[in-house]
């Protein structure tokens, strides 16, 4: 332990402690921009450079930055002198001389991180008037690139290059135009970007937000001609009601259903119903590859990944190209949705395809990138049409003045909203391969699980292995969260340095409670365990805890596709991949 | 070249290469060569450098002059570019700057051939250890 | 038997000229003309005691001659073989005078020691660098010293780094060398970026093999194998030069396995750079060298523990290196005698600017600006009054006539507002405009900022545009107090070296030239007349003559006739129409009759 003095407050603290945190222990804020910490995820932003947080060190000829200097024994820091104020002042204030002031209809506004500094310090005139930078604009079918807004805090290209190891985004151009994009300012689509949206959700100002596509929504509502359906994905349940005030991991399912229906939505269902149908698919994929190998095929790909993370999916695109037949052909739960809803569905109802329009509401920007992958739609016409972020419907909500907190609890409408436990557990890591184990046990063994929770499944851990005992088939399941640790997971399977089973995948850290889409969490990772612990108590909270004893989909089976991973469920329930690696030339 | 292998041997040979070298500069022979070094770092060669080497070694040939020419780093005249240092047998090395070809067939005609000091000398202004 | 006259403009111009021909005149008339020569030569870099006469071959070196002297000379000493005591030098300090010019100690003011190969052997040859005692460092090292004590020495010697800051190179050896592990690495820093500096250039292209040598003593030292020279892509000669160094060294075995049969292995590999002012930030370069994008990161920590690819790495500049051999072959107490009491030894400087002998020098530490720019470089061109003079490059500051006798070293620099840097030095007249100076450094930094923090980022650009602004006349006394405000933050907050010094050239100026400013934004003029904006061009209308080749001259159509015949003329005068004069000048210089001028 060492001793330092902060504005004469003695303080002890562990050894390769910086000044900022030593100053948080001690209650004493010191303002940040770029510092960006996820803790508990190994993300810690520090790059120095937005020099916000400088402080007073004695002894020292410079202001020091608080978030990257570590304390040293005997250390006398003053954090808020004339001195610092006016330095702090100074660059908040030439952040500002380079940013647009149009905060009235920024994305961000109320949510950005550059507005609350320049309160907080009460700036109330930009002294600097000069050049402003600009960029072209680029948006992708998931993100929307307002590049002049960038204030070099470098949070996403972190992100990007270090959690999800995409390698989209880095800082390009020197000097006054230094900023974060694509290399050569190419388009986000041209990139290796896998839009999982994460530099979204580290942003701390407008320049990355989502593609908004509400307008396009209620239009589709507001067309007479149009039957709009709405699937709601499992973690939008634990984390929209933060955005009405509510504490973290509030689970307002029954609410959520009610206010959609007030928004004009015609049947309210539930991409649970999905989950558990991706779990009778895939579960029984894995299970078939399981068998043959055991048979003594050894041609059989093992293991088997899951392919419900639109993410991870464009990851493995790009960046395993050689072993596109090693993932799960099943589709994610929400194109399941959209393929059931506009084939079963429809026919039941007399809906004409192109009559019906589906909606989501995802946790996740990338879901709004896979609806529109061109082998997901029939005839031109997609089976998922709009995705809105659980931040896009929150908007909605407050726009049509309704407070989710007065909603009362509705029900999902039916066949396609009934679900059960092991589907909402999807939306937190670990979840899909619980649920699919619940149900492979059970086909596998041919018995009751005495025990449903497979806890040694869930955690925060980035990589996690288990192995679980399939009435003495020993099953090796592997779990990544955030892309780098998939990576990492990956390569040594792909160097056959370790054996799975089965593998899930997601590509947020946490899973999807942790996803792009969701409302800004401001680097407080206490927010995405709470979302978490909704998940597995909504788990617990329902009848039915295994996919395969959701009756809806027992019915759907009977009357519509026979068997899994049948005829009728390759067509409509299964998909291919293709290598979308990115060979940049580099001319001589 | 075999390789040195010890600091004794590398004082050896750097004593033979260096009496060699007095061999030449110290004599008096009228027989024995002239040398010339030309400033050839980025800025010389810039300048024309060279060019004037090449310029110089025709020359020399023509005027059947047995002179040694060799490239050597920066002198430090970047005002007086290209730069030459003349060393005549049993004489101090004198410093030529601005040399052009002009220049450098004076050079070789009257100072190398009779001793006759041409225009352009840049007098030594430092000391070296 | 010659005579040579200084031939440098400040000689040339008092009586030089005069001299020649009254040598010539009387070497004539007595008959002498074909035994003695009579030639006009480059500068001595003496003008204090020009004009110079220096007979040759017993180098008398005569001073302060004045062309009544010549008869005395030609009598006394080229007749009669005596030389002319009262026009030798006299040495200030004993008050002796020297006939021998070798024996001055005016040769002392330049004293080459990491020059101290260049221009004497031929850099491709690893012979002649070893007949002037090449690698024998390297060999006493091996054989004779532990790497303990090559450090100590080292240290001793108070060798400080030439790139800029003035770190003590044995005490930055003795960091790294305490993290001992099995991968570290010595690291060349050849990325010299400072405009108008070219020393490091120089010295990789005159005497590679110093550096090859320096790199592998510092290897033994610290305990580092590899070797690292980060040089920057636009130095070809330099790059060829080194790598023809490195491999005859290694053809020699004075690299690889095993050196001189000590056991220590070592090799050299060459990285090379865009370009990009900012890598030579040590922390920059080695992202720069790992592949990542040139930024710099917050230190600690140092290299010293996380360097190239996190290992512990030890980063000195060329110059600094080129010192190393020389160090250990002649001592650290040697080289501890020579320069200042905190700054030992020498400094290379590229002199340039407005001054007659434009160079690349090198001088004992502790050497005043006076002599450097009036002896070693021969004063200011065309007998112009010095002004300023600029060390340390966008790193540094303008120094002005007060500052002439400060003996210059790394605290006195600072001291004085500028710094040492990598020992640009550009010195200007009274045709340089300060805050145009100020400008065109602070361009330099805007250009050169990795972008990282926003103080050099967006700090630097806004200062920019306000001294854009005051150069176009647009400037308040605000603006001024803004400079000062913005100038002290990016000092106080900027992440790296280069932020933090950038404000340098600035705040250097506003503390010497202030009056300058105001008359750029009180009177909006600009006395050294570089300011185009704040220029007028005027004809006068009596002197004008009515030719009208200025309105053919003009580009701009702004010149035409006016309806005024001056007294003695026949033609109507010309004006000039301020609103669409581009201040390019092409009338004045097509007016014969001294008409126009510039206000």
């Amino acid at each position: 332990m060492i001793n330092v003095t902060i504005d004469n407050k003695q303080i002890q603290v562990e050894e390769g402690t910086t000044i900022l945190k030593a100053a948080r222990k001690a209650g004493i804020h010191i303002p940040t921009l770029c510092y960006f910490e996820l803790a508990g995820m190994k993300f810690e932003n520090k790059p120095g450079g937005c020099r916000v947080c400088v402080v007073e060190v004695e002894g020292r000829r410079n202001l020091a930055p608080a978030c990257a200097t570590d304390c040293m024994e005997g250390m006398v820091v003053h954090t808020h002198t004339n001195r610092v104020i006016n330095a702090r002042r100074t660059v908040v204030e030439l952040i500002l001389s380079d940013h647009p002031a149009d905060c009235l209809v920024c994305p961000k506004s109320g949510q950005c991180e550059l507005q609350s500094l320049a309160q907080y310090l009460g700036i109330r005139e930009i002294p600097f008037k000069g050049e402003q930078s600009h960029y072209r604009q680029d948006m992708s079918p998931s993100i929307i690139r307002d590049v002049d807004k960038c204030v070099m805090c470098r949070r996403c290209e972190n992100m990007c290059n270090n959690i999800q190891t995409v390698g989209a985004l880095s800082a390009i151009n020197r000097g006054f135009s230094a900023v974060v994009a694509p290399a050569f300012e190419q388009d986000l689509v041209d990139s290796p970007c896998v839009m999982c949206g994460q530099c979204v959700q580290v942003c701390p100002v407008g320049a990355l937000s989502e593609v908004d596509d509400t307008r396009r929504v209620m239009a589709a509502i507001n067309n007479p001609k149009k039957t709009v359906i709405v699937q709601t994905a499992p973690a939008t349940r634990v984390a929209l009601g933060e955005e009405f005030g509510m504490p973290a991991g509030t689970i307002v399912t029954g609410q959520m259903a009610a206010a959609l229906r007030r928004l004009g939505f015609d049947y309210v269902f539930d991409t649970d119903f999905a989950a558990d149908l991706t779990i009778m698919e895939e579960g029984t994929e894995l299970l078939g590859r399981i068998s043959k190998f055991m048979a003594g095929d050894k041609s059989v790909r093992l293991p088997i990944l899951t392919s419900c993370c639109p993410g991870w999916v464009n990851f493995f695109e790009h960046n395993f190209p050689d072993m596109l037949d090693v993932p799960s052909t099943a589709k994610s739960p929400q194109q399941m949705f959209g393929a059931i809803a506009k084939s079963y569905w429809a026919e039941k109802m007399g809906i004409n395809r192109e009559d019906l329009v589906v909606v989501s509401i995802m946790p996740c920007l990338a879901k709004k990138y896979e609806c529109k992958r061109e082998e997901f739609s029939v005839n031109g016409n997609p089976d998922v049409d709009y995705v809105l972020s659980t931040r896009e419907l929150a908007r909605l909500i407050k726009q049509f003045n309704l407070n989710l907190k007065d909603m009362p609890s509705e029900d999902y409408d039916n066949p396609l909203g009934e679900s059960t436990g092991a589907a909402v557990i999807f939306g937190a890591t670990g979840g899909v391969i619980e649920a699919a184990t619940r149900t492979a046990y059970e086909v596998f063994t041919g018995k009751k699980l005495d025990k449903v929770d497979f806890t040694e499944l869930r955690g925060m851990e980035g990589i996690r292995d288990a192995w679980v005992d399939f009435n003495g088939t020993p099953i090796h399941i592997g779990i990544a969260h955030g892309l780098a640790n998939a990576r990492a997971l990956l390569e040594k399977v792909r160097e056959g340095k370790e054996q799975f089973h089965a593998i899930e995948v997601m590509a947020c850290p946490g899973g999807c409670v942790g996803g792009a889409g969701q409302p800004y969490h401001h680097g407080n990772s206490e927010i995405i365990k709470k979302r978490t612990e909704a998940i597995y108590r909504e788990d617990l909270g329902k009848p039915i805890r295994k996919s395969h004893e959701n009756l809806s989909i027992q019915k759907l089976y009977q009357e519509y596709l026979g068997e899994p991973c049948g005829h009728k469920s390759h067509e409509l329930l299964h998909t291919h991949y293709f290598d979308k690696s990115k060979h940049v030339e580099i001319s001589e | 070249m075999a390789k040195v292998k010890s600091l004794a041997e590398l004082k050896a040979m750097r004593e033979k290469l260096q009496s060699n070298l007095d061999l030449r500069e110290k004599s008096n022979d009228p027989d024995s060569l002239v040398q010339i070094k030309v400033a050839m770092a980025t800025c010389g060669i810039a300048a024309g450098a060279k060019q004037v080497m090449e310029h110089m070694m025709e020359k020399a040939d023509e005027l059947k002059l047995g002179i040694v020419f060799t490239q050597t780093g920066c002198m430090g005249y970047c005002h007086a570019e290209p730069t030459i240092e003349v060393k005549c047998p049993g004489k101090d090395p004198i410093v030529f700057g601005h040399v052009d070809n002009n220049r450098a067939d004076e050079i070789l005609t009257k100072y190398v051939m009779n001793n006759e000091m041409v225009e352009g000398v840049i007098p030594v202004n430092y000391e070296t250890i | 038997m010659h005579v040579l006259c200084c031939g440098g403009t400040g000689c040339y111009a008092s009586a030089g000229a005069e001299i020649i021909k009254n040598f010539e005149t009387i070497l004539a008339e007595k008959g002498l003309q074909d035994e003695v020569q009579v030639v006009r030569t480059g500068c001595f870099g003496f003008c204090e005691k020009g004009p110079i006469v220096k007979i040759m071959p017993d180098n008398t070196f005569y001073t302060q001659v004045k062309p009544e002297d010549v008869e005395k000379i030609v009598n006394e000493h080229i007749i009669k073989g005596r030389k002319v005591t009262d026009l030798l030098y006299m040495d200030p300090e004993n008050k002796e005078h020297v006939a021998d010019s070798k024996h001055m100690g005016f040769y002392r003011k330049q004293l080459r020691i990491a020059l101290r190969n260049c221009g004497f052997i031929n850099p491709e040859n690893i012979d002649e660098c070893i007949s002037r005692g090449g690698y024998e460092a390297l060999g006493k090292c091996l054989s004779e010293m532990t790497p303990q004590q090559v450090i100590d020495e080292v240290t001793k010697s108070g060798l400080r780094g030439r790139g800029g800051a003035g770190f003590p190179t044995g005490v930055k050896w003795g960091l790294c060398a305490k993290n001992k592990c099995d991968e570290m690495y010595v690291i060349c820093n050849a990325d010299e970026g400072d405009p108008g500096a070219f020393m490091d250039r120089s010295i990789m292209e005159g005497d590679p093999h110093s550096i090859v040598e320096a790199m592998a003593i510092c290897g033994y030292a610290i305990g580092a194998t590899h070797g690292l020279v980060y040089i920057r892509a636009e130095y070809p000669l330099a790059i060829h030069r080194l790598q023809v160094a490195i491999a005859q060294a290694r053809e020699y075995g004075l690299l690889g396995k095993d050196i001189l049969g000590s056991g220590f292995d070592f090799d050299i590999e060459l990285r090379y750079g865009a370009g990009a002012f900012v890598c030579g930030e040590e922390t920059a370069l080695i992202h720069s060298m790992e592949g990542k994008r040139g930024e710099p990161t917050f230190k600690p920590p140092f290299p010293a523990v996380a360097g190239y690819k996190m290992k512990p790495s030890n980063v000195n500049n060329v110059e600094t290196f080129a010192n190393i051999p020389i160090i250990i072959t002649k001592g650290a107490d040697w080289f501890a005698s020579i320069g200042s009491e905190k700054s030992k030894g020498t400094k290379v400087f590229a002199l340039a600017g407005q001054i007659n002998n434009v160079g690349l020098i090198e001088v004992p530490m502790g050497t005043t600006l006076r002599d450097i720019i009036y002896e070693i470089g021969g004063g200011i061109k065309g007998g112009r009054k010095f002004k300023a003079v600029q060390t340390g490059g966008p790193s540094g500051g303008c120094l002005t006539e007060k500052h002439l006798d400060t003996a210059i070293d790394y605290e006195s620099l600072s001291a004085a507002g500028s710094m040492m840097g990598s020992g640009g030095m550009v010195v200007m007249d009274e045709t340089s405009c300060m805050v145009a100076i100020a400008k065109f450094y602070l361009e330099f930094t805007c250009e050169e900022s990795c972008g990282k923090c926003t103080p050099c980022r967006v700090g630097n650009k806004r200062m920019l545009e306000i001294l854009t602004k005051i150069t176009e006349g647009n400037g308040t006394m605000d603006d001024l107090q803004e400079l000062r405000n913005l100038a002290a933050v990016i000092k106080d907050t900027a992440l790296c070296g280069l932020g933090q010094t950038s404000p340098n050239p600035v705040l250097s100026t506003l503390d010497n030239f202030w009056d300058e400013y105001v008359e750029h934004v009180v009177d909006k003029k600009c006395r050294a007349g570089v300011c185009k904006k704040l220029m007028s061009y005027e004809i006068d209308k009596e002197a004008c003559i009515g030719c009208g080749k200025c309105a053919k001259n003009c580009p701009t159509e702004a010149i035409s006739k006016t309806d005024y015949i001056a007294p003695g003329h026949k033609l109507p005068s010309m004006v000039i129409d301020t609103t669409k004069c581009i201040k390019c000048g092409a009338c004045i210089s097509g007016c014969k009759f001294n008409a126009i001028s510039v206000k």
